[in-house]
């Protein structure tokens, strides 16, 4: 079995046997009904809380009403006392397990981060206690009578809250969670924007998003003897489940299984175990018997990690003929009190201009701590980025008086352009975001609906036609220490069926479908007599599952190259028994045929029941059994493209919204099964218009939530969702089967379609400002902030720059002077010495070790990482450090890092050129 | 907590238990006669994922207590296929237009559907629309949902398209 080329992550050496008939294919390319579906609508899915086990008990937490303070004290006796209840644990019980909540990337937080509330809470619905008893009813009775004191604070709720509130976390300086690029914009860059004849300044809110999977979260966990543990788990891949208890938890001499073979959606929320998942699996270990906990919506529209809640403004600098020129972006994105990973979104920034041809672009990028529940990934979690630019681009277009569809036409990356490199520095080879908008315009008759717009206005009716292009980055594989490739084993079975074992997961995504459309048209077996497992831990091998839209794209590679494999050892095989040259030797629909020689003809179930049982039969050297697997690493990033109409009316008396059409063309190279496809972008596209129009997680000033039901919080129905018409461009990807993903897209498009048609019908009245979700209250007010009877004239189009202030502003943080908790001891400066560390990169938090030796004012020592050592010199004072390193990979850059010493901890920047200001943290080793 | 002791018929076969009076008519047929098909999304009567029937009529499952459905003929995801396994025709509706992907929602969105179409007069596409519009999916956009519905208030059944192509 041939390696992939690990230094380049292509497969240049199986490529032309490898590449299908794109589309074509007996089953890839086709529609047909999925494998899930059958056990799905009978009832027969397994589901977490499908789970019983003998002898499993169940769990409810206790949790805080106030978004921070001390806590004085817990008092459990009274809950212990009710009859059914069998023990009720604090974080001083798990506290021994020293357990560390890892993120994504597998490295600790930057904030500790317990399973249940070390002595503080910092957001409403932080779990205290938890109780175990003999049924849910009984633990939740339990879990209302424990009694807790609190000495409460002032929460900071809001971004704003944050830059000028009090540190969330004691002994933290301020409220940053995460910063990259510039502080203060670039000389140069500012001298463009300002001498631009174009300049527009365009700000959008994006409010607080729940994932809101149908099937909440959930576990359940069973210690069996020292060296096993087993957790049925609601998650996005069992294997980064077992991956990450088994290093969040300690437990490398723990066989650890996890099972998750249906569950009920994740859209990022359940990438890894968080709070919850940990204390029960930690509770399950102290008290030695099987346990159950299953969020309920009013826990997870409350405590369940949440998305998005970002704010940035987007400078865009245009000539006369609205061609790009230069622009700078600032962002802010409210982390909570504990994220699954500190985060200021680079990816926002790196892709913000992807698709266009802008010359030049600068940013600041900021993550800020709050007391609410912590940030977690969404569905295309840099969403933003196209959010922005795509409906600062009309606003451009109002402005400037172009059409907004020659404004993108004008600026799009054609497929002659490439293969090219993105202000950012990202290489771009076959991109087709506007082949995408040609397509799509063929489908779209503009004029016409230009003509009915302003015949629409004449009677009053207010229609908009929203257009946004896209790229996005699918199918990543290398960068990022879980991001890595997919595998698949397949066997031909003594009985002729097929039946192969995946790294994939589906929460929903019909990965057993799309992978057993693969087998079957490489192997020549109908797709009835495939079967393929996935959903267990113990089953398959390591990938992160259903994670930036890549499944499709690797997975699929992976089961076109073992199936291609073992395709030849049925083909050697048959040669041998049929006394025939392999390459008159084919497989169909379960037969092996010799090419001129029908008498010849055998099943396959023949041959394989011979490769098993008959080793005598087998040619000499061959392997027994029909049996092959492959690892496939795809290029390290496949883009896909798409651009998306958006036609809607807009009821000026109520403020209502009514989509009227939707066209998405996407370009996602192969199409294994287009129902599947169609099904990920429309849901996406779903789940944009409950971010534009109804969906939206708040907050009181004392930071309580106040979407706690699916009342309060509304997600789009099918009332709010219109039938949406596909366009496929399929230019295969470089990857093998050149699939592309398309998990995200329809969620990172659908947003700026929508806003810009509703800018569109509303541009009589004035700019649309992008405070989503645009209720009908924020409607009305754009529409009644105007005399609606007024004629059009040159003030029209109100701009946002009038909206909002007139740019990003550099914000003062909030300094820790004077919180309780900071202690008044000098501080400790002892430089000298190992000191482990975290530098927060645009490729994810990267771990290395730092020797400092100091000699006055003189600094020496060495940083070292799995990659390699390297040695440094200079300058020291007080705890201040300062020093240069030079680096070759990824690129030749300068990296200077500003580091200062407190105590046994260290902290500082790292600017690394083009990328801006990393943040580095770290302890004394 | 007190008990009661409830009889009912579930999916044809009889069952008798005894129930705190505050459990929940899903909650009873999850955890007491083992039919998890009844799925539980949001337990305040707004998803729809629960929804089983009770005497004929689509009921949410969680906004009803399980002594209320004493004496009651019950039927649930898991009652609705024939022994020999052809699914009801609402199911091969939805598996043959993909309306549906992770599948948590599937239950409640099937039960409303065959209590709509077991009334004596076939649903009309509004009706069966309206219906529907108090569940919640968050998978499929509701497209293969639709097209299902279409194709069980139609009086001939469309051809599956898979999609709407232009």
């Amino acid at each position: 079995m041939s390696a992939p080329d690990s230094t380049t992550g292509t497969q240049a050496g199986h490529q032309p046997a490898a590449r299908p008939r794109s589309g074509s294919g007996r089953y890839i390319g086709q529609r047909v009904p999925r494998k899930e579906d059958s056990r799905l609508l009978t009832g027969r899915g397994q589901f977490v809380d499908d789970i019983t086990l003998p002898g499993m008990l169940h769990v409810a937490f206790a949790r805080s009403p106030i978004a921070r303070g001390r806590i004085v004290s817990i008092d459990t006796d009274v809950a212990r006392d009710i009859a059914g209840v069998h023990a009720i644990y604090t974080q001083q019980d798990l506290a021994p397990f020293n357990v560390d909540l890892l993120s994504f990337y597998l490295v600790p937080p930057e904030v500790e981060t317990t399973p249940l509330a070390n002595g503080r809470v910092a957001y409403v619905g932080e779990p205290i206690a938890l109780v175990i008893a003999d049924s849910r009813p009984v633990a939740e009775d339990a879990a209302s009578l424990i009694e807790v004191v609190f000495a409460e604070e002032d929460p900071v709720v809001t971004i704003d809250d944050a830059r000028r509130g009090m540190p969330v976390h004691p002994g933290a300086e301020d409220n940053i969670a995460a910063q990259m690029g510039e502080e203060e914009i670039d000389e140069d860059l500012q001298a463009q924007l300002d001498g631009a004849p174009h300049l527009i300044t365009h700000r959008v809110v994006h409010q607080r998003i729940s994932q809101s999977p149908m099937e909440t979260r959930g576990v359940v966990a069973t210690r069996d003897g020292a060296e096993e543990l087993t957790l049925y788990i609601t998650c996005q891949s069992p294997h980064l489940v077992a991956r990450w208890v088994s290093l969040a938890l300690g437990l490398p001499q723990t066989a650890i299984r996890v099972i998750a073979k249906d569950v009920g959606g994740g859209f990022g929320l359940k990438n890894h175990p968080w709070m919850e998942e940990t204390a029960v699996i930690l509770a399950a270990q102290l008290f030695n018997r099987p346990l159950k906990w299953i969020e309920d919506r009013y826990e997870n529209l409350i405590a369940a990690n949440q998305a998005r809640e970002q704010e940035m403004v987007l400078q865009i600098a245009l000539d006369d003929e609205g061609k790009l020129i230069a622009s700078h972006g600032d962002y802010s994105v409210n982390n909570g009190a504990y994220p699954q990973l500190s985060e200021c979104n680079i990816a926002v920034h790196m892709f913000v201009w992807a698709a266009y041809k802008m010359p030049r672009y600068g940013f600041l990028t900021r993550g800020w701590y709050t007391n609410t529940v912590g940030y977690a990934a969404y569905r295309g979690p840099w969403a933003m980025e196209s959010l922005i630019r795509e409906t600062a681009l009309d606003v451009a277009a109002r402005r400037i008086g172009i059409d907004p569809i020659e404004l993108r036409r004008r600026n799009l990356v054609t497929l002659q352009d490439q293969p090219t490199t993105s202000c950012m520095d990202i290489p771009l080879e076959d991109i087709t975001p506007a082949e995408c908008l040609e397509k799509l315009l063929q489908a779209f008759d503009v004029s016409a609906f230009r003509k009915e717009q302003e015949a629409g206005r004449l009677q009053g009716r207010h229609l908009g036609l929203g257009i946004a292009t896209y790229v996005e980055p699918t199918g990543a594989a290398g960068a990022i220490t879980t991001m890595t490739g997919e595998l698949a084993q397949v066997r031909i079975e003594p009985t002729g069926k097929v039946t192969a074992t995946m790294s994939t997961h589906s929460q929903g995504h019909g990965t057993a479908t799309t992978m057993a459309q693969i087998f079957a048209d490489r192997l020549g077996v109908a797709y009835e007599d495939v079967t393929v497992f996935e959903g267990d831990s113990s089953r398959g091998g390591f990938s992160p599952g259903a994670a930036g839209s890549r499944q499709g794209v690797i997975a699929g590679g992976a089961a076109i190259m073992a199936a291609d494999l073992l395709a030849t050892r049925v083909r050697q095989l048959a040669a041998h028994l049929l006394e025939a040259e392999v390459d008159a030797i084919t497989v169909d629909d379960g037969m092996v045929h010799v090419e001129g020689a029908p008498d010849k003809s055998r099943s396959l179930a023949e041959i394989a029941s011979t490769a098993y049982g008959e080793p005598d039969r087998l040619p000499p050297g061959f392997e027994a059994g029909l049996e092959a697997q492959y690892r496939y690493q795809p290029p390290p990033m496949t883009f896909s493209s798409a651009a998306n109409a958006c036609v809607v009316e807009v009821d000026i008396d109520t403020g209502f919204v009514k989509i009227l059409r939707w066209i998405s063309s996407e370009d996602c190279g192969t199409a294994i099964n287009p129902s599947v496809v169609e099904g990920q972008i429309a849901g996406g596209l779903a789940q944009a218009i409950g971010m534009v129009l109804l969906e939206e997680v708040r907050f009181d000033a004392r930071g309580n939530p106040l979407a706690a039901t699916y009342k309060d919080y509304h997600l789009p129905a099918i009332s709010d969702v219109p039938d949406f018409e596909f366009v496929h461009a399929s230019t295969p990807s470089q990857s093998v089967g050149g699939m592309r993903g398309v998990g995200e897209g329809g969620a990172i498009i659908g947003a700026p379609a929508l806003v810009n048609a509703i800018a569109d019908a509303l541009a009589p009245f004035g700019e649309v400002p992008v405070d989503l979700p645009l209720t009908p209250t924020k409607i009305l007010g754009v529409i009644e902030g105007r005399d609606l009877r007024s004629k059009p004239d040159s003030d029209q189009h109100q701009f946002i720059a009038e909206h909002t202030a007139a740019g990003p502003q550099v914000e003062v943080p909030a300094t820790a002077a004077g919180t309780a908790d900071q202690t008044a001891a000098p501080a400790d400066i002892r430089v000298d010495g190992d000191w482990n560390m975290v530098l927060s990169t645009p490729m994810g938090p990267q771990e290395m070790t730092g020797h400092f030796e100091t000699d006055g004012q003189a600094l020496s020592g060495y940083l070292s990482s799995p990659e390699g050592q390297m040695e440094f010199t200079g300058t020291v004072e007080g705890g201040n450090l300062k020093f240069d390193l030079k680096v070759q990979k990824p690129m030749k850059i300068t990296l200077k890092y500003t580091l200062a010493v407190n105590g046994d901890k260290i902290a500082g920047k790292c600017k690394m050129g083009i990328f801006g200001s990393a943040k580095v943290s770290g302890t004394r080793a | 907590m007190s008990k009661h002791t409830i009889e009912m018929t579930i999916n044809g076969r009889r069952h008798t238990a005894d129930v705190e009076s505050r459990v929940s008519l899903s909650d009873f047929l999850r955890e007491d006669a083992g039919y998890t098909g009844v799925h539980i999304g949001c337990d305040h009567g707004v998803c729809g994922a629960c929804t089983v029937m009770v005497n004929g009529e689509a009921v949410r499952g969680c906004l009803m207590l399980a002594v209320q459905a004493d004496g009651a003929r019950v039927t649930t995801v898991e009652g609705l296929a024939a022994p020999d396994g052809t699914l009801h025709p609402v199911q091969a509706a939805l598996r043959d237009e993909h309306g549906l992907q992770c599948g948590f929602c599937t239950p409640g969105i099937v039960m409303t559907m065959a209590a709509l179409s077991a009334r004596e007069k076939r649903p009309t596409e509004e009706q069966l629309l309206n219906a529907l519009s108090g569940h919640l999916c968050r998978c499929t956009g509701y497209q293969g949902i639709r097209r299902a519905a279409r194709k069980l208030a139609s009086p001939e059944p469309a051809e599956s398209t898979g999609g709407d192509s232009v």
